[in-house]
């Protein structure tokens, strides 16, 4: 099957079964490999990717469902050097460590952040919401603390 | 190769239904995707994703429509759902986590027909109705006669579900639901509560129990919504717990035990009455 | 001589992590992202049967083997055992030879596509003629069957005894016999899955009659060990070379050298590269998880209430080969008796082999089933004698001058009175005992705490026998670090930078630490033991001194001024090659360790720790709620503040998540719920806010003060969870995973009639 799809603001075309996920599209034939699996069953988000607007795991997305549709990776999240401020404050509070889950992570905060999600809600509210937003990201490395920290560090930047 | 099929509308989708009956129905994937890579590839996919017919939340005549294409996250979202049967809200929230919603369907969910289904006993205590159609026609099924064993229901081969018609709950009726998973997201169920309550004043008028992950599908406690009849509230408590305790046979299983799942289940559905 | 305006002295910054950048844009290559154009994919076919004799391995003749590579044992050259410490694990099951355990690895096979991999395994079909398994330590020890060891033995890996203050058991019974009171108690604690989220991933090819390994791992040299052993090759016949690694936590200690072995002879036989990269269920089922380990306990004080006696039973399921099994039940036994004074202390240990798949390293290594025991004791100790639970622990605590177990005297770096004055800095109120949550269920809350320790960097002489070494190099551009220390996500290529820019007096960007490949970096020694930062960083440490000094000798000698890099620049163009300075880890004087009798200096140093838990639990459910979880912990120095709160807030939720939600169900000896969705670990919303205090008392022999942190914070927080959950219900739970199951059983222990 003949896909195009925009991915990251470009216009990219694949000829690969309807059946293929969309995750192994982007790593495999869009050599796009931000995008990570970790479990292929849809628990520990690592392949998230925004698709149509709405982050989602690409594992559980078939390739034919996405023909016509806008994909953002992780590899979209920054305007070339400049970081996108969810990237910038996990570095600066030490959100990330293997970096396995980063990916995965940046993108869905992203999300949060750019939808104003977390935005007009005292602290103690905003930092329950972002753990229950980023709760389809497992992170076996950090113990979400610090990421928590950076996530509510790029809210903050985004509103001002 | 697999064939694949987006259709532009209900008529073409239902077409393509009865032509290819071993045809993959395809919507959020967060079921039919698990593993893929380790599933023999379908036929084909009739890839339902956004097909507008089926994607709307509204409200008319005393009750809320939902479109099968329906997101979690919409039905989440959506006002009437928060005012009208604040329970499936709560559910949806409870799905998996973000990622999950954004793709869940309701009507996944009901066709998959999963004994530890989230929303499933929520429809049950709502008592809601599915509109399924097909090239043969439309018809409506009471969603208390539609599971008919493990993960089977009423749905014929060349049928889609269209949409879950929920009525609107009186003033004098609570709703609720609780989900007792694995963890604080992301979790299947262990045991799950939904019910509907309606009262005059303390005393119990009419219930409606339903409980999940305690059967082969989602069902309703008839013995419990008997013996609570025309009971007080703290009465009735006591009354449904034991009806319940009697009426179920859960199971030992990965995630949990069968004394967990049935002394759970009676504290789940004694609250419902407390809390009213 | 000129210097530039010298540079803010990195040690002590909490300076961005060198690969943060790589990571949060997606850059940074894991083994399944880099190029393997060519390569094909290897699947390995696994045992269904828990313990039988491996008759014959068959092809399904029906399936199409035209481009599919088979491997059995047959086809290795060198010896068919993954070496580590005994060699007794063979790399493929021979034919006639035993299996010893579910999914252990019978046949492998490479293609050139993963589905045609997955679906040659389905077409492989080995023959086993069934023995009786063993999974039950019990029986093991009873000799059911003979699984280890000689034909009638029991089935023991590994025994340990520890004696302090008494000669003979009939002196031990007599200080029992003479004691005010005893506190007995038996404790369970479950195995556990590391659940990196990288899965276990490796690459190799052969160029030129030479073995190429890549992937994700620990220990390049533990690998390159077992391939030497393996390919009967010597040192220059393997490569082995560090992937960006997602996570190990142990569970990339040793099982690497499993895969490497499975890649290897598959590429070799191949006459291509291959790859292979475990599905999460596979890596779940088939490699290793925290060893269970029962803790027999038993505690005698005396009339002023201090600890005078301490009796210490350990046994611990080892699964079917030896493994690392020796090692974890060391520094099981020599942490059991915990951070406490007593005179007189016996520790008996056992490892014994089952048919369970072999138990392996995670973080704490042993010590945490033994804290999580010695903790409830003390608990049971406040509890019986009406003290306060911290009062009472600060009471009996080693301290500097006291003497550990194995009669070592502790002296420099015993952070005790800090971390106490710490947690009771912050401890507040306990939480009210009675409530209402949100669904109306009632909910009863505790508090628990908990005191424990952690002994950084090899057992005794250990570090002495590794004696690992570092390299700097002036290369003329720049500064590079040379290791085998592998960045696994705890920050060490941040860490060495660091210390190595401190040492040479330059600003960090100018140093660079190479990824470890075997042919360019010496053996520092493995990723493990806490040591990565005290041990192998007081290397880089030295030798960075080392080369400053010699480039300044120079410098002087000849005349030239400028910073150091413009002097190593004008040093390497005169020398024609780049200066470097190898350094060998020396120990600490004083470190007198009998292996024998297992007494004296057990470790260099250790970590001091006290942590808070407060949990709330709902009635109806039984579901346990952490709400708050306090860390404070001795650290020596913190070479970098968020880097070593990183690591400790890590460790503390693997430890939460151990204590109420994680669990590995066997069945028949076959892991039940291998997958993501039933082997679950805390998400986002599972996870209190944690709070981390750092505590800062000095290890003169460590790089800036430090001392081990990588696995002290996994060792106390779930026993301050049981400790918790008793003060909220008024009973014990001795058992891990405390599960809302476990406490539902239980009501009518807790349940008010």
């Amino acid at each position: 099957m003949k896909l195009a799809l925009e991915v990251n603001g470009e216009p990219r075309a694949v000829e690969v079964s309807p059946w293929k996920r969309l995750l192994d599209v982007l790593r495999d034939d869009l050599r796009l490999t931000g995008t990570k699996e970790g479990c292929g069953e849809g628990e520990c988000g690592a392949c998230t990717v925004e698709l149509d607007g709405e982050a989602v795991n690409s594992c559980l997305v078939a390739a034919g469902q996405c023909d016509g549709r806008r994909v953002t990776t992780v590899e979209g999240l920054a305007r070339g050097e400049l970081l996108h401020a969810v990237q910038r404050q996990l570095v600066a509070c030490g959100g990330a460590q293997c970096g396995i889950c980063t990916p995965g992570i940046a993108v869905c905060a992203a999300h949060v952040v750019d939808r104003g999600l977390v935005a007009g809600c005292d602290d103690a509210t905003a930092r329950a919401r972002v753990r229950e937003l980023l709760a389809g990201n497992i992170c076996r490395c950090t113990g979400y603390q610090l990421i928590v920290d950076a996530v509510i560090a790029a809210a903050r930047e985004v509103a001002s | 190769m697999t064939a694949y099929l987006r259709p532009r509308d209900l008529a073409e989708a239902l077409d393509a239904r009865a032509a290819h009956p071993d045809w993959m129905v395809l919507a959020g994937g967060t079921d039919l995707m698990v593993n893929a890579n380790h599933r023999a590839a379908p036929a084909g996919i009739l890839d339902l994703w956004r097909l507008a017919p089926v994607c709307f939340v509204r409200s008319a005549d005393g009750a809320l429509a939902i479109g099968a294409g329906a997101t979690w996250l919409e039905v989440e979202r959506h006002p009437e759902v928060r005012a009208h049967a604040a329970p499936l809200a709560a559910a949806a929230r409870e799905i998996g986590a973000l990622q999950i919603q954004a793709r869940a369907t309701l009507g996944g969910n009901v066709a998959t027909s999963s004994p530890v289904g989230d929303s499933l006993p929520v429809l049950l205590a709502l008592d809601a109705e599915l509109e399924v159609a097909s090239v043969r026609g439309r018809r409506r099924v009471a969603y208390r006669d539609w599971c008919t064993g493990y993960r089977t229901t009423g749905l014929a081969a060349d049928e889609l579900i269209v949409a879950a018609h929920l009525p609107i709950a009186g003033p004098t009726t609570r709703t609720t639901w609780r989900k007792v998973g694995t963890r604080r997201a992301q979790s299947i169920s262990k045991v799950m509560g939904a019910a509907a309550i309606t009262l005059d004043g303390d005393v119990v008028v009419d219930a409606r129990i339903a409980l999940g992950a305690v059967a082969d599908r989602p069902i309703r406690i008839a013995a419990a919504e008997a013996a609570v009849r025309g009971l007080r509230l703290a009465d009735a408590a006591a009354a449904a717990r034991a009806a319940v305790r009697a009426a179920i046979q859960p199971i030992d299983d990965i995630r949990s035990t069968a004394s967990y799942r049935r002394e759970v289940a009676e504290n789940l559905v004694a609250r419902f009455f407390s809390m009213s | 001589m000129e210097h530039a305006r010298p540079p803010v002295p990195p040690v002590g910054r909490s300076v961005p992590r060198v690969d943060g950048v790589a990571k949060v844009t997606g850059r940074a290559q894991y083994l399944d992202d880099l190029d393997a154009h060519g390569a094909w994919h290897g699947a390995t076919v696994r045992s269904q049967v828990a313990h039988g004799v491996l008759e014959a391995i068959e092809l399904d003749p029906a399936f199409d083997w035209s481009e599919v590579c088979v491997v059995t044992a047959a086809d290795i050259r060198g010896k068919n055992v993954i070496a580590l410490i005994e060699d007794d694990q063979p790399a493929l099951v021979p034919i006639g030879g035993r299996v010893m355990h579910c999914d252990e690895a019978l046949a492998l096979v490479a293609a050139p596509t993963r589905a045609l991999a997955f679906a040659a395994i389905r077409s492989v079909r080995p023959r086993i003629a069934p023995r009786p398994p063993v999974f039950d330590v019990d029986a093991a020890l009873a000799g059911a069957q003979q699984l280890y060891g000689p034909s009638g033995g029991d089935n023991v890996f590994k025994r340990f005894l520890i004696r302090k203050g008494h000669a003979t058991d009939a002196e031990l019974d007599a200080a029992f016999a003479a004691a005010a009171q005893v506190i007995e108690g038996r404790y369970q604690t479950s195995p556990q899955e590391q659940m990196y989220i990288e899965p276990q991933a490796m690459m190799a090819s052969w160029q030129g009659g030479r073995c190429h390994i890549v992937g994700s791992m620990q220990c390049p040299y533990y690998v390159h060990k077992a391939m030497k052993a393996l390919l009967a090759c010597d040192a220059d016949g393997v490569v082995v070379a560090q992937s960006v690694t997602g996570g190990g936590f142990g569970g990339k200690e040793e099982y690497p050298s499993m895969l490497a072995a499975h890649v290897a002879l598959l590429a070799h036989k191949a006459g291509r590269a291959v790859k292979m990269v475990y599905d999460r269920d596979e890596d779940i089922a088939a490699t290793t998880k925290r060893h269970p380990c029962r803790t027999h306990h038993r505690l005698a004080i005396d009339a002023r209430g201090e600890i005078c006696a301490i009796d210490i039973d350990v046994v611990m399921d080892g699964g079917a080969y030896l493994t690392l099994s020796p090692v974890v039940l060391s520094r099981g036994v020599l942490h059991a008796a915990g951070p406490y004074r007593c005179p007189v202390v016996r520790v008996r240990g056992r490892v014994v082999a089952t048919n369970h798949p072999p138990h392996g390293a995670f973080r704490g290594f042993g010590a945490p089933q033994t804290t999580f025991a010695y903790e409830r004791q003390i608990q049971k100790l406040a509890r019986l004698r009406g003290e306060d639970p911290l009062a009472l622990r600060k009471r009996l605590a080693l301290r500097s001058g006291d003497t550990t177990a194995t009669g070592q005297l502790l002296g420099a770096s015993v952070g005790t009175d800090e971390v106490f004055a710490a947690i009771e800095g912050v401890a507040g109120a306990p939480p009210v005992r009675d409530g209402v949550n949100r669904h109306g269920a009632p909910i009863r809350r505790g508090r628990g705490v908990c005191f424990y320790f952690h002994g950084a960097g090899f057992t005794g002489s250990g570090e002495q026998r590794l004696a690992g070494r570092a390299t700097l190099a002036a290369t003329g551009d720049g500064f590079e670090v040379r290791s085998s220390s592998a960045e696994i996500g705890q920050g060490s290529i941040t860490i060495f930078t660091q210390l190595a820019a401190a040492a040479l007096g330059v600003d960090p960007a100018e140093v660079h630490v190479i990824d470890p490949t075997t042919s360019r970096v010496p053996d520092s020694g493995p990723t493990v033991a806490s040591r990565t930062a005290m041990v192998v960083g007081a290397v880089v440490d030295r030798a960075a001194r080392a080369l400053r000094a010699r480039l300044e000798a120079w410098a002087a000698e000849h005349g030239v001024t400028g910073s150091l890099a413009a002097i190593a620049r004008a040093c390497v163009a005169k020398a024609g090659g780049e200066i470097t300075e190898t350094v060998t880890y020396e120990p600490p004087p004083g470190i007198a360790w009998d292996d024998a009798t297992y007494t004296g200096a057990a470790y260099p140093v250790y970590g001091w720790a006290a942590c808070l838990v407060d949990v709330e639990i709902d009635l109806d459910t039984c579901e346990v709620a952490i709400q708050r979880c306090v860390q404070a912990v001795d650290v020596g120095k913190a070479i970098n503040p968020t880097i070593v709160r990183g690591q400790i807030e890590g460790g503390t939720l693997q430890a939460l998540g151990w204590a109420v939600l994680e669990n590995v169900v066997y069945k028949d000896g076959k892991v039940a719920n291998a997958n993501m969705t039933n082997c679950i670990v805390p998400t986002f919303a599972d996870a209190p806010d944690l709070e981390t205090i750092l505590v800062e008392v000095p290890y003169p022999f460590g790089p800036g003060g430090a001392k081990g942190v990588g696995e002290i914070p996994m060792d106390g927080p779930a026993a301050a969870v049981a400790n918790a959950v008793e003060d909220a219900l008024g009973c014990a739970f001795d058992e891990l995973p405390i599960s809302p199951e476990a406490i539902s059983a239980s009501r009518p222990r807790w349940e008010a009639p």
